[in-house]
């Protein structure tokens, strides 16, 4: 596991190309953010620093802004983000069963990472498709119905 | 019945491409709002009667009315499609922002065409994948077709879109927080006035609709405000996408006429509750409203007949609970929610919110006294309109207090057996 990432030459460019579209760099902020994280899966202080520097704000404004949005990680994660809707349709159709049978399959609790850096387990708001719960996403695939039958299938094919 | 914003929706997980959209007369309504005056497309618009489905229920061309137009004004003008769907229990513009993209964007180019915005964004939420290839896919057909970009379907009108995608927060729904985000912020509310139609996106003037809102226009714009408003069973106008999730035989969606009753969405809709749960109660429009119950089955669901019976028709995506669910581990979910949510900018709502949640953790886990519930009732109050900076807390404290007057009782019976009668041990 890195614990730093700095942003490359390509990642600036990125983010150059993104400014010039708005007004003023600083409004880059979040798109910026998502550039750095969609190479590295997460955000470090180092690549805040530099970020700041490339929209000519302080690393501070950034990092405010990095820690108010929930999707932006301050901490590495491993190569598959499980996130487990814990919304009230959720909540109700079973969703503590579900959360349990995860947290012991994977002997983590929410908000850590597996040893062998496969999986971090997390939660997140209503995922929009309370009709079919409960829900979870892992990286970008929406898994509806969750039985803990099905989550043993699901998780099989993320390695 | 009409059906129109899902009547061509396909239930094969594909979206309409342009030209699918096409075959079905897509893209004529903005061919003839462009040859309109656009003071004369908002006119329609709000004779229709349209009203914003996003939760908050204002007049969409009231909306777009309050937007300056004339040679005078601050430039660039911004059109804004809110596609943050987050309020809990709520999923109904998933399905029009996958299942047809260009329904949504004929009806952001006809709005930005009526205020003469020169830019237009499709804010969604990052959860919502499979939404954001259809957006920004149809984004593509849209200008290789000319409907974005220069010179519109041949008019004079210029329009560029582009699709944001959030990194969550619930807080990125409300108008204000959006634009704040849109700008690269923390999605922190502006105090109103100036309204985003005087001063938005980057302080100029602005248009946020919810997803569902501008699916209506282009039919409106195609039809008259005449046939929109005969959709309905009361006088509001148009359909709506009703949704049901919890312990319902049939949970999903469904388009029905405005003002249908609760009891037809519950029964004939959602086939009924699953055997062996009986209906408690029910949030009507996702997650910050009041609950209704079996007493209201008669209740129509629109704006006027929900707001008459306590509550608000929100989103219009009800969340049924059982009576094997507890009342007040429900309520505490919830308030959890909107806790974790709470940006953090005004004091009642900073610490009110996490106060609430201690309080009816305490009360589920058997741990408390009867003047809790006063702390409740004070916290109702606390947080009510007009005490807060934008509508998060007194829209947590619907289901709050709604569950204080109905379920009293069961709020009571946790604190005189100091356990939640609903666990088992
Ligand atoms: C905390 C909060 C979250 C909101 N989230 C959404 C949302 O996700 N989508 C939406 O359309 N409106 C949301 N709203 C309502 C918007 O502020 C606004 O009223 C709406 O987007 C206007 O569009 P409409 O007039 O077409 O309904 C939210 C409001 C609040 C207070
Ligand atoms: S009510 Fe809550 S969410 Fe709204 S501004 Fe105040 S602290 Fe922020
Ligand atoms: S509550 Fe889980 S998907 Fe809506």
């Amino acid at each position: 596991m890195t614990t730093q990432n700095n942003i490359s030459e390509e990642i600036k460019k990125e983010i150059e190309e993104i400014y010039q579209h708005f007004p003023q760099k600083s409004a880059a902020c979040i798109e910026g953010l998502k550039v750095i994280q969609k190479h590295h899966r997460w955000v470090s202080d180092e690549a805040v620093k530099e970020l700041a520097q490339i929209l000519e704000m302080s690393p501070d404004a950034i990092d405010s802004v990095a820690t108010f949005y929930s999707l932006i990680f301050r901490k590495p994660v491993g190569r598959h983000v499980i996130l487990v809707c814990d919304s009230v349709s959720c909540w109700m159709m079973d969703y503590e069963k579900i959360a349990g049978y995860l947290k012991n399959k994977l002997s983590i609790d929410f908000g850590e990472t597996t040893k062998d850096d496969r999986f971090t387990l997390l939660t997140i708001p209503c995922l929009g498709t309370c009709d079919r719960a409960p829900a979870m996403m892992v990286d970008e695939d929406l898994h509806r119905d969750l039985t803990t039958d099905k989550i043993d299938e699901i998780l099989k094919n993320y390695e | 019945m009409e059906k129109p914003l899902t009547q061509h929706i396909k239930n094969d997980n594909t979206w309409l491409s342009l030209k699918d959209y096409e075959k079905t007369g897509g893209y004529q309504a903005l061919r003839k709002a462009l040859k309109l005056n656009p003071e004369d497309v908002t006119k329609e618009v709000k004779e229709s009667g349209l009203k914003g489905r996003g939760g908050a229920g204002f007049s969409t061309g009231m909306k777009w009315g309050f937007v300056p137009l004339g040679e005078d004004v601050p430039t660039p003008k911004y059109f804004v499609v809110n596609g943050d769907e987050m309020e809990p229990g709520s999923f109904k513009d998933r399905l029009l922002l996958e299942g047809n993209p260009h329904q949504l964007l004929e009806g952001m180019i006809i709005g930005a065409y009526a205020i003469q915005a020169q830019f237009a964004y499709v804010f969604l939420r990052w959860a919502y994948h499979q939404a954001a290839r259809a957006i920004t896919r149809a984004i593509e057909e849209a200008y290789e077709a000319g409907y974005l970009g220069k010179n519109i379907a041949g008019s004079d009108f210029q329009l560029d879109a582009s699709l944001h995608v959030s990194v969550g927060r619930y807080m990125c729904g409300e108008e204000t927080g959006l634009l704040n985000a849109l700008e690269g912020k923390r999605a922190n509310p502006r105090s109103k006035p100036p309204f985003p139609g005087v001063s938005g996106l980057f302080g100029k003037p602005t248009v946020v609709n919810n997803v569902e809102t501008l699916c209506n226009v282009p039919h409106i714009i195609a039809n008259g405000a005449g046939w929109f408003k005969s959709l309905s069973k009361t006088d509001e106008g148009g359909t709506k996408i009703y949704g049901a999730s919890g312990r319902v035989k049939k949970p999903g969606l469904w388009e029905l006429p405005l003002g249908v009753s609760l009891r037809e969405i519950l029964q004939e809709h959602a086939g009924g509750m699953q055997d062996d749960f009986q209906f408690k109660g029910v949030l009507p429009g996702g997650g910050s409203t009041d609950f209704l119950t079996g007493d209201h089955m008669d209740v129509t669901m629109d704006y006027a007949g929900v707001g008459k019976a306590g509550s608000r028709l929100g989103t219009g995506t009800l969340i049924v609970l059982d009576d094997k669910t507890c009342p007040v581990g429900m309520v505490l979910n919830l308030e959890r929610f909107f806790a974790q949510e709470s940006c953090g900018w005004c004091t009642p709502c900073r610490e009110g919110l996490p106060w609430t949640a201690k309080t009816l953790e305490a009360i589920e886990n058997g741990k408390g006294e009867m003047k809790d519930l006063d702390i409740l009732n004070f916290q109702t109050r606390y947080m009510s309109p007009g005490n807060t900076y934008c509508a998060l807390a007194p829209g947590a404290m619907e289901p709050l207090q709604s569950a204080l007057k109905y379920f009293k009782e069961d709020f009571e019976k946790h604190i005189h057996e100091h356990k939640c009668p609903w666990k088992k041990e």
